[in-house]
């Protein structure tokens, strides 16, 4: 009986912690986040070293983003989001995956945001919104403007719309297209693991 | 007896929290890539308001051989960085038959800076020569099958009806158009002229996702 109870409180909190992160206030999400404000409050090593890595955004070609991560078969599960500073469901899913980033240290698993802002913007947009955000998780920009090309090699179920999440490893790929939960996020995670 | 009751009371709490909960989850998987058109699709007419306050059908243009279609809006930064290009599409084309028609997909209460009335603010500051459209029901950009701005349509009338030919991005290079190598779309508009078929039928251009 009180099991049950248990249960369902903790239903509760799942629905209501969840239905939080759909609020549209973004900046608020990350802090509102548990499991990114407390590894803020450590001072984490999420990042490998405890340093913010906003100094340290490369500049990708398409090619380079292939090498080091689609199809990299090193045994590493890498979570590949694309996203970009003014798009707003994009923003609003970065907590799930920072709260993955953080919580799937122990498996080999990488989280990539993969920026698509234009080039231009790297310090004036780019950078000061990772240490607003105090984003953890690596952060790469993707500098290749012929997205006919790669937005096909990335899934050939892409529309090119972002956000979008690919999670691949050594050769096995699954795909997202739109805005996850993390729950969503960690079931496509799961299917490849 | 009391026990029985709590647990029937305990059940239907769960239960009433498992459906909300799945009816939620249900709710955000709107992600799922709409089927939409696809190239030889007959695409249905139109009739939306333009911003000049004015009702805009296929069927207002009798002597138009096809139209550019282009889902876009007002701020997305690809959208802005495409509008010089989508006013020389208009100007290149229009007298050839293909005009431009812009629509906007997304919902202001959801994306603040897509409001009508911002919409004619751009219309007038860039000087569109075309109709910049408000799919208000949000049932056109569905139909079509656009998922983002900007997101290209170009139709060409057969027999009364108008035929998709391409789908896709404008050219091989949304954030500068000085560095375009491959007009997809205007290819695909001269190609049609010439009466051949559309070598380069769809291709693919990141974009905003259609904020509805």
């Amino acid at each position: 009986m009180k099991y049950l109870t248990l249960v369902i409180c903790l239903i509760c909190l799942v629905a209501c912690a969840d239905g939080k992160k759909e609020d549209s206030n973004a900046e608020v999400q990350i802090l509102e986040n548990p499991t990114a404000q407390s590894d803020l409050e450590k001072g984490t090593e999420t990042a490998g070293n405890g340093v913010l890595n906003s100094s340290a955004v490369p500049l990708y070609n398409f090619e380079q983003l292939e090498e080091r991560y689609l199809k990299n078969n090193n045994d590493t599960t890498y979570v590949v989001n694309f996203w970009a500073t003014w798009c707003k469901p994009c923003v609003e899913e970065m907590p799930a995956f920072e709260t993955v980033n953080s919580s799937y240290k122990d498996e080999k698993l990488k989280v990539i945001l993969v920026s698509l802002d234009f080039p231009e913007k790297l310090k004036s947009l780019v950078i000061p919104f990772i240490d607003r955000k105090k984003i953890r998780s690596k952060v790469v920009l993707l500098d290749d403007p012929d997205a006919n090309s790669w937005i096909p090699k990335t899934s050939d179920q892409w529309s090119g719309a972002i956000p979008a999440t690919v999670v691949v490893k050594n050769g096995k790929a699954a795909f997202h297209e739109g805005t996850m939960t993390l729950e969503q996020l960690e079931k496509q995670i799961k299917t490849i693991l | 007896m009391k026990l029985k009751k709590l647990i029937t009371l305990e059940i239907a709490a769960l239960l009433v929290v498992v459906l909300g909960f799945s009816a939620f989850t249900s709710s955000n998987n709107f992600s799922t890539i709409p089927a939409g058109y696809g190239i030889g699709d007959v695409a249905a007419n139109i009739n939306l308001m333009n911003v000049n306050g004015k009702m805009v059908s296929y069927s207002d243009y009798p002597n138009a051989k096809g139209f550019i279609v282009i889902f876009t809006c007002n701020t997305c930064p690809y959208a802005v960085a495409s509008e010089d290009r989508i006013i020389a599409l208009d100007k290149e084309f229009k007298s050839k038959g293909y005009p431009v028609i812009a629509i906007n997909p997304n919902n202001p209460e959801v994306q603040p800076d897509d409001t009508f009335e911002l919409m004619q603010q751009k219309a007038k500051e860039k000087g569109f020569t075309f109709p910049y459209l408000y799919d208000e029901s949000k049932s056109v950009y569905k139909e079509y099958g656009a998922t983002k701005t900007p997101h290209v349509y170009l139709l060409q009338k057969e027999g009364g009806k108008n035929v998709v030919k391409y789908i896709g991005a404008i050219d091989d290079n949304v954030r500068n158009g000085a560095a375009v190598k491959d007009r997809f779309l205007a290819n695909a508009v001269n190609e049609l002229l010439q009466g051949k078929e559309v070598s380069v039928k769809e291709t693919k251009a990141i974009g905003c996702s259609v904020k509805v």
